[in-house]
């Protein structure tokens, strides 16, 4: 079953689900991306009223199974091809803030 | 320019027919775009980047292959990509500033067959960020206007693309359609707009929203254009496991195509006729149905009775999707950082700084659908519901072999009227999105102008990889219904 919020759970959702998506969301946004929630929530619950006992979900609109290809080596893109995008590199490889101390 | 005053109008065929005639070089006519992209695109505002060198050098290298005696497809036709599209070596940013300085490292698929086929690149089409919207307001470099009405949307999210091909700064267009984001701004600029099948063309190269639903295809001046596009872009690619290994309709289906629509069986879903629907838009509509029906085309209403739950299934399942492929941007590889101490701060500021308020909105709708406990009810219903939406064409096309509709309840809306409304802005995506939902092809064609002026579309959709069919039947009524229509011009330079 669907859980009915009030908005003020809502509000506790957004916070929630901002930081699972790694979104810092400053503290005033957070009312509005609820009340936006909140409506679109209340437009997808209609798909409630509908019996799907037993209908196969549809993940893809198109049949494709188990699509092979060889497993050869083949050109991909080069270390500095990789590397030209990065906001900061060193040596070869992508400088990210310590994440050990 | 004195032999053609206005070359940049023509279609990509007319092109093609001077191109080989000699009547004109490859480089003229690419100087003779970018003029005008230069003089008239202040005023419409529908490319991001020009690289004037980069065209000019294709163009160049086109007249020498056209010298030594190739006539491949698309040999010096200048042509614009939506910001989604890679480009190796140019930006592609998806009109977003978390890929801001980003350049694409290698070619799309779609884009490697465009260049083999001689076509000339002209610059990057401004889009809804990410491709999420329907007005190109969701940009963050700016909207697009519509050529018709400036104050208006050129809808969206392919709205760059519309835009440049009905003002006649681009012969054609590549856009994407997740739920109705080439069809949507074809019909609202007046032009024609290709969604092909799910799997006909490969998506590889194109940066990912909702994996199951997008799919490029062309927009164009003409059926036969799109046709033409279509013949070169489509086609099994090793890179694409989702794209299908079928017979790609030859580039003239459109051309050759009978007059009579005699012994075409058009199915009207009567739930695409929906309440409160712009009378001026049912009514044209309408009377482009009727026009199939003088060329001998038998017209009956179907059902399609799960319609009215197909934009709740695609916000579920297409912010679902776009959870979890927009989740790469997390400032490590590409586009923008914003530095922090900690690795999980730097992403979520970078991310919030990054990501628009539509773009952010959905991402939380999808997180939320997804996340621990709510599957069962959100997502998995939702592809269940999908199910009997795909189930619905399926019996709708044992009575038809083509359905007709409009593409939008509405022609084009003011620049920020829905901006504040985003279930508002979804609900207007009701009769593309089923397409999308159930991997169907279907095409907007031009079916006339509202009394103030703006255009409306026609819709008409076929089973899955029936795109002869569909170009077949789009190009006779195309005919039926005269030539195409071009909006006024204002000159204002970039």
């Amino acid at each position: 079953m669907v859980p009915d919020h009030p908005t003020s759970d809502l509000a506790g959702e957004v916070r929630r689900v901002a930081h699972l998506a790694r979104l810092a969301l400053p503290d005033e946004e957070i009312p509005r991306f609820a009340r936006d929630l909140e409506r679109i929530l209340a437009h997808v619950r209609q798909l409630q009223e509908l019996d799907v006992e037993g209908v196969e979900p549809t993940a893809h609109a198109m049949p494709v199974t188990n699509v092979f290809r060889a497993d050869e080596p083949r050109p991909g893109l080069t270390r500095e091809d990789a590397l030209a995008n990065a906001p900061a590199s060193r040596a070869g490889l992508f400088l990210v803030p310590r994440i050990l101390e | 320019m004195s032999r053609a005053a206005d070359v940049a109008g023509w279609t990509v065929a007319e092109a093609v027919e001077r191109l080989d005639a000699e009547e004109i070089s490859s480089v003229e006519l690419a100087q003779a775009v970018l003029e005008a992209i230069g003089r008239r695109d202040g005023a419409i505002g529908a490319y991001l980047h020009v690289d004037a060198d980069a065209a000019l050098a294709a163009a160049r290298a086109a007249d020498e292959r056209r010298s030594r005696g190739d006539r491949a497809p698309l040999l010096g036709v200048p042509i614009g990509l939506k910001d989604n599209i890679s480009e190796q070596g140019q930006p592609c940013g998806c009109a977003s500033r978390i890929l801001r300085g980003y350049r694409a490292p290698y070619d799309a698929t779609v884009v490697r067959r465009l260049r083999e086929a001689g076509a000339v690149l002209l610059g990057r089409l401004n889009m809804d960020e990410f491709a999420m919207g329907s007005s190109t307001e969701n940009s963050a470099f700016g909207p697009t206007r519509n050529p018709w009405d400036r104050t208006r949307v050129p809808g969206g999210s392919s709205g760059g693309a519309a835009a440049a091909v009905a003002a006649d700064i681009a012969l054609a267009a590549l856009g994407s359609d997740t739920g109705g984001s080439i069809r949507q701004p074809a019909s609202f600029c007046g032009c024609v707009g290709l969604k092909p099948t799910y799997g006909r063309v490969s998506r590889y190269g194109l940066v990912a929203f909702a994996s199951s639903l997008d799919q490029i295809g062309p927009l164009t001046k003409s059926v036969d254009d799109a046709a033409l596009l279509l013949s070169v872009i489509a086609g099994r690619d090793p890179m694409d496991s989702t794209s299908l290994d079928a017979p790609v309709p030859p580039a003239d289906v459109a051309r050759t195509a009978p007059d009579t629509l005699q012994g075409l069986r058009i199915g009207l879903p009567v739930e695409y006729f929906i309440p409160g629907m712009d009378a001026e838009v049912e009514a044209a509509v309408r009377a482009a149905i009727a026009r199939a029906a003088d060329l001998g085309a038998e017209v009956r209403e179907v059902r399609l009775p799960h319609t009215r739950y197909a934009v709740a299934v695609y916000y579920l399942v297409a912010t679902a999707e776009c959870s979890a492929n927009l989740a790469r941007y997390d400032g490590v590889r590409y586009g923008l950082r914003i530095p922090a101490e900690d690795v999980i701060e730097q992403y979520g500021r970078t991310r919030a700084a990054g990501f628009g308020p539509e773009v952010k909105r959905r991402i939380i709708l999808g997180t939320y659908t997804l996340s621990a406990g709510y599957y069962d009810a959100y997502y998995l219903r939702a592809q269940k519901v999908r199910t009997l939406i795909r189930r619905d064409f399926e019996a709708a096309y044992r009575e038809c072999d083509l359905l007709a509709a409009p593409v939008t309840p509405t022609p084009a809306f003011r620049l920020g009227e829905n901006v504040d409304d985003p279930l508002n802005m979804y609900l207007g995506d009701i009769l593309t999105i089923p397409a999308n939902l159930a991997g169907l092809c279907a095409i907007s064609l031009p079916a006339g102008r509202t009394a103030s002026g703006l255009p409306v579309g026609l819709q008409l959709i076929a089973p899955p990889l029936e795109e002869a069919r569909l170009l077949r039947a789009a190009a006779a009524l195309e005919r039926a219904m005269g030539p195409r229509e071009r909006p006024p011009r204002t000159e204002e330079a970039r």
